[in-house]
């Protein structure tokens, strides 16, 4: 697929993938084999069906394409872009045995973009079932659950917590890997199926479940509030300026569109000389888009390269974007300038142990190997957690005490009648496609729960 | 937009219509607001509520860009979006005599704190500070609700000069509680005067926020040794305990950039109402 150049891109928040022409679609998808088995959805959490779609492409039928994807999967345009096809479908297509594996994602991409070229065709309304629904969190879980639901007859509301829906997909991905014209216009997509979207409303605060359930009437309720809390190392001088979370970072950058600041009004501080502590997706993104900001960016992950968890794609992206990674290293403490911001990070070597029963590697610090680096900027992308509030404002709601996450059985059950919940706060931070594909279990459960409901 | 209204030159009241804010807030919580598209968000203390005509209300002090572009809004302009109620509601109980301070613009709020604690049945004594006689705000609305009132400004154009006053007070009455809501140097101040008398105190920490619900982490502070996140931990803490000086530090964090902020609007024109010419 076509990409912008490295050197050009490095200074843009322009998409980075340009998608397929029409002529490039039509090739990629002659070589589908159409199989009477498909194995590659097998490996889709959602079950699309490929074969069908790849079909409607080479018969030139698009929008019967698209349609056969929505039947599965509410945000094509989304995970064809984010979705980490390598390790899903692609890795299962037999295609690939041989050779490349046909690029599903960038076919689904092709005809979620052919769509919003060509305007999108609204599915037929459903006889009303009577029953209320509250979904909290517009992220893809929640936004999957809505439209599932809408969709059988039931009536609908969305709680988002921030003033735009979307979830990660806007306030975390960066505009150059998933342009927010994109996701605004999936959100919309659910909003005309007649999902009721209301921004602004943090539940547990603005609402709690317990007062949607007696008062407001709702007959259950679904939880995809995601992972949004940060995780700090813990080291001395961590709430010096300039050391930010990555949430703070990307809210920053890309929900509040700091790269445009002044003209947008909230702004961020970058230095020249930014160090990225983490190694998965998000520290990929906050790396990526430092650069985009100007800065020379070093990566700084406990581990080797290859244990790295963000994605192949994503790597490659970032080291001809320029990116610098200091391997098997850990801060021991920021230190700060006569005016309180950071201007040191002191840190020590780490090594490999040898691999535990599970096959898993740990690693231990090298006693005297501390190094301090000069730093201006320092990022921490260490993963996130869920947001506690809904948890300590309903009663009842069994959590892991551990790791936070809201506890449920392989449909998104939760301890409490009516209460489903899935995606990142059911299974910490993961990814949007088994975000949604647990969206679409619960919205399967729940719809059997309302309809034996009297 | 329901109500403005103006408290002094550069001090300004909100009365919004938020019908599910206004069925839930309570005294010490706050919200969040974005003005438009491309606005900031900006947290703002709840100042009043009303749950019949589902409104609530915030004043707020014109400092930088987004809060001199509030001052331009009337009647009847819609905001893009209000978030709330955020933050825990204050322990309102019987504790017998408390100690309100409020100062500049958190006058406002803390006239909702006295209300509720004077409904409690506590005695409130109540202190407000201003920078000058000019921008002392809602002396009357507190005189009404209070059983004693004192006056201070930093220039001593009106009522007593600064807050040293407040040590001859302790001396002669003991309090069981006290509430500050004000400039940061102000809670810290009010904090070490009654650190010697053990009476426990209260502040409302205003660090710099993004969501307000706990996901950038930007709010924390540092309270008893101990990191926590002024949204969702506080935003009332221990005045005795919270490490002010980085408080302070972080909340400066972004002042350059906020002044340039401003002086782009300024220069390009303001709100065009005319009200902020450069
Ligand atoms: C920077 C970054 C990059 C990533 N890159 C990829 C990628 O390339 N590919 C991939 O597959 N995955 C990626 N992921 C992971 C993926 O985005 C998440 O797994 C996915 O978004 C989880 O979806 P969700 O619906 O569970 O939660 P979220 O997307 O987190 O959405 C939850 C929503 O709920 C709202 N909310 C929270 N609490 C409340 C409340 N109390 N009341 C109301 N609303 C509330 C939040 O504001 C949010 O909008 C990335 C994640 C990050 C942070
Ligand atoms: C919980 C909470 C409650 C608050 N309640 C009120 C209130 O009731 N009335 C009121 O007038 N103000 C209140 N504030 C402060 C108010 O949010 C800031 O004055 C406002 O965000 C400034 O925005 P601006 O764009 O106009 O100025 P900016 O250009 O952003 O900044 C100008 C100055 O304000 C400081 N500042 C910026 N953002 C914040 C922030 N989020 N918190 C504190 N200081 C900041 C900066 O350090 C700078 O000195 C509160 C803050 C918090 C956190
Ligand atoms: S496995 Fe590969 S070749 Fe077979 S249908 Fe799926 S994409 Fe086509
Ligand atoms: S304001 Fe973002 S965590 Fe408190």
């Amino acid at each position: 697929m076509r990409k912008q150049e490295p050197k050009v891109r490095a200074k843009n928040f322009k998409e980075v993938a340009l998608g397929y022409t029409e002529e490039e679609a039509l090739e990629e998808a002659s070589r589908c084999l159409t199989c009477p088995k498909p194995q590659c959805v097998t490996g889709c959490p959602v079950g699309v069906p490929i074969p069908e779609f790849i079909k409607c492409i080479k018969e030139k039928k698009y929008a019967e394409g698209i349609a056969t994807i929505k039947t599965k999967n509410a945000l094509p345009a989304v995970c064809g872009r984010v979705c980490p096809q390598e390790s899903q479908c692609q890795s299962k297509c037999v295609v690939g045995k041989m050779g490349d594996p046909i690029s599903i994602g960038r076919l689904e991409r092709f005809l979620a973009d052919w769509e919003r070229d060509n305007g999108f065709q609204l599915p037929p309304k459903p006889e009303p079932t009577g029953k209320k629904v509250a979904v909290i969190g517009a992220g893809p879980a929640g936004l999957t659950v809505a439209a599932d639901l809408v969709k059988r007859g039931h009536e609908v509301t969305q709680f988002e917590a921030l003033h735009v829906g979307g979830g990660v997909l806007s306030y975390g991905i960066p505009e150059f890997r998933l342009p927010k014209a994109i996701v605004q216009n999936e959100v919309n997509y659910v909003q005309k199926l007649g999902v009721e979207l209301r921004l602004g409303n943090l539940i547990g605060r603005t609402h709690t479940i317990p007062e949607l359930m007696k008062e407001g009437g709702y007959d259950a309720v679904f939880i995809g509030s995601g992972a949004g809390l940060p995780q700090f190392t813990g080291c001395p001088g961590e709430n010096l300026g300039g050391v930010y979370s990555a949430n703070e970072f990307l809210i920053r950058v890309n929900l509040m569109k700091a790269f445009a600041f002044p003209d947008y009004d909230t702004p961020i501080r970058i230095g020249k000389h930014v160090v990225v502590i983490g190694g998965g997706n998000v520290a990929m993104d906050c790396a990526r888009c430092s650069m985009r900001l100007g800065a020379e960016v070093c990566l700084v992950y406990r581990r080797s390269r290859d244990e790295l968890p963000a994605r192949h794609e994503e790597i490659e992206n970032a080291e001809e974007e320029g990116l610098v990674c200091k391997f098997l290293a850990a801060p021991l403490e920021f230190i700060g300038n006569e005016r309180g911001w950071v201007k040191a990070m002191k840190c020590i070597c780490m090594e490999l142990t040898e691999p535990d029963a599970r096959g898993r590697r740990g690693v231990k610090t090298i006693p005297g190997s501390e190094f301090t680096m000069d730093v201006d900027t320092v990022i921490i992308a260490i993963g996130q957690t869920p947001n506690p509030i809904i948890g300590r404002t309903t009663e009842g709601l069994v959590s892991d005490p551990k790791r936070g996450t809201i506890c449920v059985d392989e449909v998104g059950k939760s301890s409490l009648d009516g209460v489903y919940a899935g995606g990142d706060v059911a299974t910490g931070a993961a990814t949007v496609i088994s975000a949604m594909g647990a969206g679409k279990r619960a919205a399967q459960a729940m719809h059997e729960y309302l309809t034996n409901k009297k | 937009m329901v109500t403005k209204k103006t408290l002094s030159y550069k001090e300004t009241l909100f009365e919004v219509e938020a019908p599910d804010i206004a069925a839930k807030a309570q005294a010490g919580q706050f919200i969040i607001v974005v003005p438009h598209e491309k606005g900031e968000r900006i947290p703002l203390t709840i100042c009043g509520y009303d749950t019949q005509k589902g409104t609530v209300s915030f004043a707020f002090h014109e400092v930088g860009k987004t809060t001199k572009e509030l001052g331009c809004y009337n009647e009847g302009d819609c905001l893009l979006n209000v978030t709330g109620p955020l933050g825990n509601p204050s322990e309102i109980k019987k504790y017998g005599k408390v100690l309100c301070v409020g100062g500049s613009i958190m006058i406002a709020p803390i006239i909702l704190q006295i209300k509720a604690m004077k409904e409690a049945g506590n005695h409130v004594t109540t202190v407000l500070g201003a920078r000058i006689k000019e921008a002392m705000i809602l002396e009357k609305e507190a005189r009404e609700l209070s059983d004693e009132v004192y006056v201070a400004t930093d220039d001593g154009s009106y009522g007593y000069k600064g807050l040293d006053f407040l040590k001859e007070l302790l001396e002669k009455e003991k309090f069981d509680r006290c509430v500050v809501m004000g400039p940061v140097v102000m809670m810290r101040d009010v904090s070490e005067i009654t650190k010697p008398y053990g009476i426990p105190t209260i502040i409302t920490l205003t660090p710099v926020m993004i969501d307000g619900m706990g996901m950038c982490g930007v709010c924390r502070v540092t309270v008893g040794g101990k990191m926590l996140f002024g949204c969702v931990d506080g935003p009332e803490f221990d005045g005795h305990l919270t490490d002010f000086e980085e408080l302070i530090q972080r909340q400066r964090q972004m002042l350059p950039e906020e002044r340039l902020s401003s002086l782009v609007w300024e220069t390009s024109g303001g709100c065009k109402c005319g009200r902020n010419k450069a």
